[in-house]
Order: C-alpha cells, then structure tokens, then sequence
C-alpha cells in the first residue's frame, strides 16, 4: 500500500483528505436522508397506484409532477422508496459491522495473544470459513434461519467475523511482542487485563478501519440477500428489492434500476474509501 | 524438506474438507421446514412420510446420518436432489462445466486488463497518467462484481443492446452439446457460431467478476513492477540501450510477477465465490444460479453437494498456489 514516492502527484491528493472528507459527506446525505425519511420523503414508499404504473424520471416525456425518479410497475414512487430504503441499508450496515467487529475482534485478540490450542482452533476455524463462497453461505444461513433482517444481520457476523480475526490475530501478535506489554507484565497486570488495557488499544484503529469496510460489505449483502428475495418482505423498500425490480423491468423501465443503484454504489463506494483512507491515516509508516 | 511441506499442507487440506462437511451438514440439518412433507401431493398419509424419511435416511440419529451421508459423497454419491429427482453428482457436474468457463474466461480477462494497467502505469510512473490510474484503480476495487453486473445489465440492456444479457448460449443454435464445455467444444467441432454466441453471453458476466481482480492486478503488479526497475539490472539494460517499455516488459516482469501470482491464485477462488450471484444476475446456468434455486426450493442434498463441490475447489486452488508458489521461489524451496 506505502507506495510513498516523496514529489508524486498522488500525495498532493491524500495529503487533501479528500479521501475523508468526500465520502463522509455522502454518508452524511444518506444519514440525514433515513433519520428524515417521513419528513423528506414525498410520498408513502408503500403507496401502489396502478395509474401511475412506470412513470418516468422528471426529464423525460410523460413524467408527473411530484414523481422526480419515477415510479415502479406498482406505481410506487422510486424516491420515497430511496429514501426509506436508506434506513434499511443503514441499519444493518450499523448493526451488521459492529456485531461482526466485536466478534471477529474477539477472536482474533484472543488467537494473537494468547496462542497455543485456542489460536489453532480460532486459525483452523477461519481455514473453513474461508473454504465457502460467501454469497452461498449468506443465501444457504438465512434460509437456514428464516428471512428477514435479524437473519440478515446474523448471517453477515457469521460469515464475515473472518475478515476481523485474521487482521487483528496477526496484529496482536506483533503487538504482544512489545515492549511494553513485558513492562505490564512486569509491573504485576494480569494477562488479561494487558489484552484488553495495553494491546486493545493499540489495535483500535484496525479494527475501525475494518469496521468502515464491513459496513459497505454488509450494505451490498443486504442488497443481494434482498436482490434473491431472502432480505425482510419484498414489498419493504430496500434498495436491493428495488434493484431486483428493476433488473425484471428493465426493457421497461431502467430507472427502477439505475436510481437505487446510484444510491448503493455511492454509499458502498464511500465505506470502503472511509475504510481505506483511514487505514492509510493510522498507519504510522504512512504518516 | 519440501516433501514435508507438502505432506503438511495437504493434511490441513483434508482437515479443512472434513470441516466443511461438518458444517454444511449441520447447517442443513437445523434448516426449519420438512423437506419431505413438501416432495409429496397434498392427502399424503403419515405413512407415506415415514416411508420417504426411511428412503432418504431422515428416520436415523445425526451421527448415523452424517455418516452414512460422508461415506456416500466420498465414493462420489452425494445424494439425490429432492426438488428434480436427479442424482445431485449428475446435477453438479452437468453445471459446473459452465461455471469453469465463466471463471476460467474472467480470470484471463483480469489478468490481461490488469497487467496491461500495470505497465501503463509503470511506464508513465510519476505522471498524471500514473495518478489517474491508480484513482480508478482503487474506485474500480471498492465495487464488488454484483455492482458492476448491475452496471453491465443497465448500460448493454438499455443504452446499447448489443450483448446479450441472460443465459449461455443463443437458444435459436442448433447443436447438441455432448460435454458442457460449450467453447471448447465448439472449437473442437469448429462451431464458430457457438463460441461466438457462447463469449457474447460471458463476456458481461466475466467483465463483472474480472474488474475488481484486476484493479488489484494493476495495483500490486505496478508497484513490483516499479521496485524492479530501481534495480541495477534493469539499469544495465537501459545502457544497453533497451526502450524503457522493452525493460519493463523484457527485465522487470519476469521479477515482478513472482508475487502477483501468488496474490491472483488466492483472489480466484475469492472470483469463483463471485460467479453465485452474477450468474443469477445474468440468468446464466451454471452452478451458482443453481444454488440459489436450491436454496428457495429448500433442495437439502443439492444445496449439500453445490457448496461441497464449491469448497474442495477453493481448498484445492489454494492448496495448488502455495505448492506452486513453493516451487517457484527459489527462498522457499530451500527453507
């Protein structure tokens, strides 16, 4: 990642944040976008008006008033489903990433730190885990446990808690080799407690930065699980069912895809920008 | 020494199978839902049940079932699939064909987009061009493949329609295939019209598994392409007055490909995991659409032997990198 050659171009550009700052933004507009969502949304995202079936978006022939995006085969305005879909796709990307952190975290603390049979247990268990394609595994554990958004959220941890375990057990264990993890124990601390007092620390900034990357990853699940029709009742406006719409409908009416699909590669696109800029912003070789 | 290394990895090989078929089984065990009650017509009497439940061995404990169940797939029988009454290994191998293909067809794909990136970029090192590059580079990355599938269906299903956007082949092709290796075996019979129509159905399920791995491929490559060129050997060939491209593509990537190899073996399989979702985007019949189908018609023993086949090729790609990777670095082999 450190291709630091001091005069290039490139470190104008990171050195600008706008790596930060760009992407927060448009988290930001999605944010505000779900906590408002009854406030800013025109219409009722539920509302089927079999008149005003596939209107188009506002710059086209034939559109209506007050339907900016358009609307679906059901006369749903594509907008207000926009909108409310940015709660769903919030929601789990929140819950799914910080279950799925704190898990895998867990795990890899404690594989790093105190080796031996539990790290070749947790190490063995990841060996598996990655042995499955993970969109399989996403579809075949919530069918497993029934659809819907708990399903989803728990299917995401179960899967993805790898990707926590295997950054943070090697980061462990080259923090454990430290220094001043001999001079805890020297001063009397339980081993514990220096894993979770001097190492945990030390390791935060990795797993913030994972935590951004896993919040676009469990947005772009949640949409494909929602794209199969194994996310929450496909009349519920995610942005993956709106895209499972319009990949039907498209001969017919390509904005029911293009508009949820801006959405989603725009937020995806912003986590894992967060993600990488801040991984570059806490790497101290990189400061 | 290597013969250790060998046995070694191939022992944490088997391990990791035998652990997938734990958990596969286990999984689909606590799966809620009879899959029996729903095979039979409505008026089926309890007997009827318990007579299918004796033939699909649901009347035994777990640990019988498992294995009777292990001892089947290890002689090749994994069952019969409940919702098309076939044997699952039939199945499986009838559709794996295709998704080989498709796999086979993006890595190339990744391979020649991104090694062409990374040596633009490495030739135009410190310049506009190399920043521009490594931006979409990095964009190109952040997207996972069923975005860029989403992107594909939109832009050659509406503003330019001239590829086709589901299936495999064009249905109107009369031929009967006798393997499912449709390119090959068109080639083989000198059916141009089949390959032709075969690429034009893969080329937007390809494109879309191919571009993340290759903007990694660009990224990684140019960077050892890049040290490579720091070095003295390719200063020697500069003052035998090679062109810089003639150095780059002669010296510095026969070095600086060692590690991209390794990168491109484990990011494949991460690529095949990929073609689930995109061949259900792109109605494509291959593995992954049939998984998903499996999947909804809760098809227990299909589901069991999908993922299974799935999981022995990652270990298998993984376990045939670092054998290669152990024979092609010189460090390694004598370690």
């Amino acid at each position: 990642m450190a291709d630091v050659t001091t005069n290039s171009p490139r470190l104008i550009l990171t050195d600008t944040n706008f790596r930060l700052w760009l992407p927060l933004l448009w988290i930001g507009v999605i944010a505000a976008a779900a906590l408002l969502a009854p406030l800013i949304a025109p219409h009722d995202p539920l509302a089927q008006d079999l008149m005003l079936e596939r209107l188009p978006p506002f710059f086209m022939d034939g559109s209506e008033p007050g339907y900016w995006l358009g609307t679906d085969s059901l006369g749903r305005d594509v907008l207000s489903r926009i909108i409310y879909g940015a709660r769903i796709a919030l929601f789990v990307s929140l819950i799914a990433a910080t279950t799925t952190g704190i898990f895998g975290s867990a795990l890899g603390l404690i594989a790093g730190f105190y080796g031996g049979w539990a790290d070749r247990v947790i190490s063995r268990l990841v060996d598996i885990w990655m042995a499955f394609p993970p969109v399989l595994f996403a579809v075949l554990l919530v069918a497993v446990m029934g659809t819907g958004l708990g399903s989803v959220i728990a299917a995401i941890a179960l899967i993805d808690w790898t990707r926590f375990a295997r950054v943070i057990r090697a980061e462990t264990m080259v923090q454990a080799r430290m220094d001043y993890v001999d001079s805890a124990r020297i001063g009397g601390a339980r081993r514990a407690a220096t894993l979770v007092s001097e190492i945990l620390p030390n390791v935060m900034p990795s797993i913030i930065a994972l935590l951004m990357l896993e919040m676009g990853i469990a947005v772009i699940v949640e949409a494909i699980l929602s794209f199969v029709n194994l996310s929450i009742s496909s009349d519920d406006p995610t942005w993956g069912s709106m895209i499972a719409e319009g990949r039907g409908a498209i001969h017919f009416a390509w904005w029911v895809l293009l508009f949820p699909l801006i959405a989603l590669f725009m937020t995806v696109l912003s986590f894992s920008t967060l993600g990488e800029g801040l991984k570059q912003r806490f790497d101290p070789v990189l400061k | 020494m290597l013969l250790k290394t060998v046995f070694v990895r191939l022992l944490t090989t088997a391990i990791t199978l035998f652990g997938v078929a734990v958990v596969v089984f286990i999984l689909v065990r606590v799966a809620p839902g009879n899959p029996i009650a729903m095979m039979l017509p409505p008026g089926a009497t309890d007997q009827d049940i318990a007579t299918l439940n004796a033939v699909y061995g649901f009347d035994k404990s777990l640990a019988e079932q498992f294995i009777i169940w292990l001892g089947g797939v290890i002689q090749g029988d994994f069952g019969t699939s409940i919702t098309l009454r076939q044997p699952v290994a039939e199945l499986v191998l009838g559709r794996l064909p295709a998704t080989l293909e498709l796999s086979t067809l993006a890595l190339l794909l990744a391979v020649a987009l991104g090694g062409f990136v990374a040596v633009i970029g490495a030739r135009k090192r410190g310049t506009g061009t190399e920043v521009g590059l490594d931006l979409t580079s990095g964009a190109v990355l952040s997207v996972p493949d069923f975005l860029w599938g989403l992107i594909f269906v939109l832009v050659f299903g509406v503003l330019w329609p001239v590829l086709s956007i589901s299936g495999r082949v064009d249905p109107r092709i009369d031929i009967d295939f006798t393997t499912n290796f449709y390119i090959f075996e068109g080639l083989l019979r000198g059916r141009l019209d089949v390959v032709g129509s075969t690429l034009s159905h893969m080329l937007m399920p390809a494109m879309s598994l191919a571009l993340p791995l290759a903007a990694m491929i660009a990224q990684l490559l140019k960077q050892n392409l890049k040290e490579a060129l720091t070095q003295d050997y390719t200063t020697l060939a500069r003052v035998r007055g090679f062109s810089e491209t003639a150095v780059i593509l002669r010296e510095a990537l026969r070095n600086a490909a060692l590690p991209t190899l390794a990168l491109v073996g484990v990011q494949f399989t991460f690529l095949i995991g990929g073609t689930v979702i995109v061949e259900r985007l792109f109605a494509f019949e291959g593995l992954g659409n049939m998984a998903i189908d499996a999947v909804i018609n809760r098809d227990l023993p299909l589901i069991q032997g999908i993922v299974l086949l799935f999981a022995a090729l990652f270990t298998v790609i993984n376990l045939l990198v670092d054998l290669s990777y152990t024979f092609l670095n010189p460090r390694l082999r004598h370690g």
